[in-house]
């Protein structure tokens, strides 16, 4: 849902880091985006073209994102489980007492200068 | 031969975010001005409510409003009648306010003889949670008709509030399916140290301990 946002401070990110690497063009930009981050990648593509075309340094830079799978951790039983699939219960033990270890990031990963 | 390079980032897209808040935090320390970013959902009473606060603590302390609206002045006009200095901050379309939109709002305003700053955000469940504003402390309100089923649904801003008002308490008896309990314990799962306090911001019922909450915090927060 703010998507446009989160583009925004990408793109202020990515400059920042060109900048300190002396680039003159950026041509990808790779992102790690967990499955359970409440950012779609679909509408983060569209803003990303849009706001893009704005930037000299960017124009045209591709985007790739890679998917975090969403995985959760029993305190209870030890046992590891997809969120997606269950949710906050343990399928193993129906224990509560569970948290995400992974499936939540928002990373730059890398950027391709030239 | 290879023209281009490639830089390993590993940096959270959040931040440059976050390291602006973390300064706007700072400037308003060293200015004693108490920042406190006010969210809810569209209808949950958030002006009203603040409009009663207003009444309630204006002699006693210098209050400052900034209205975050996607695009319009109706509650910022709704506040100024009540004589306290506000602005208007318009997010051109995003649905929340960061770190650096608030900042640009609170130096825009002059906030040195402020004690005490509302941010009024964007009505949100979702995003606004998301952008740290740089406030000194992140209140919410829920609304009985809404449900009590709302910290299910939103867990990260239930998560990130320091308290939550649970407004327009006096429709208790209408929706009697809101079971304070439930939302009392669905609320400190997710956030054990999150006060609850019951208001209606039409009645007032409620309110001495809202402004003894914010009593409390400006006067641990200028020591």
């Amino acid at each position: 849902m703010h998507e446009l946002g989160i583009v925004f401070h990408i793109v202020k990110s990515v400059e920042e880091i060109a900048a300190e690497n002396q680039a003159s063009k950026v041509n990808k930009v790779v992102l790690q985006i967990g499955e359970v981050s409440t950012v779609i990648p679909y509408y983060l593509k569209d803003c990303w073209k849009w706001k893009c075309s704005k930037s000299e340094l960017m124009a045209g830079c591709e985007l790739e994102i890679e998917t975090i799978p969403a995985v959760t951790f029993c305190e209870d039983c030890e046992e590891t489980y997809g969120t997606v699939e269950h949710g906050k219960i343990c399928p193993y033990c129906g224990s509560e007492h569970t948290y995400l270890i992974q499936g939540n990031e928002h990373e730059i990963k890398e950027i391709e200068v030239t | 031969m290879k023209d281009y390079k490639i830089i390993e980032v590993k940096r959270s897209i959040f931040e440059d975010n976050d390291a602006d808040a973390r300064k706007l935090r700072e400037e308003l320390a060293a200015e004693g001005t108490y920042l406190l970013n006010l969210m809810s959902s569209p209808g949950a009473g958030k002006t009203t409510t603040l409009k009663r606060t207003i009444s309630m603590l204006k002699d006693e302390m210098n209050i400052g409003i900034m209205e975050a609206d996607i695009d319009s002045d109706v509650d910022a006009r709704a506040i100024s009648e009540t004589g306290v200095r506000t602005i208007q901050i318009h997010t051109g379309g995003m649905c929340h306010l960061d770190a650096d939109m608030t900042r640009q709002g609170i130096r825009e305003f002059g906030t040195k003889e402020l004690d005490f700053v509302v941010l009024e955000n964007v009505g949100n469940l979702v995003c606004p949670a998301e952008f740290d504003t740089g406030s000194t402390k992140n209140a919410m309100i829920l609304s009985v008709p809404e449900g009590d089923d709302k910290p299910l649904k939103y867990p990260l801003m239930f998560s990130i509030c320091d308290v939550v008002l649970i407004n327009k308490c006096d429709t208790l008896s209408v929706f009697d399916d809101f079971s304070e309990e439930a939302v009392e314990e669905r609320i400190h799962k997710l956030n054990p140290k999150a006060e609850v306090i019951y208001v209606s911001a039409k009645t007032g019922e409620g309110f001495d301990k809202w402004i003894g909450w914010i009593r409390k915090e400006l006067k641990e927060y200028k020591n």
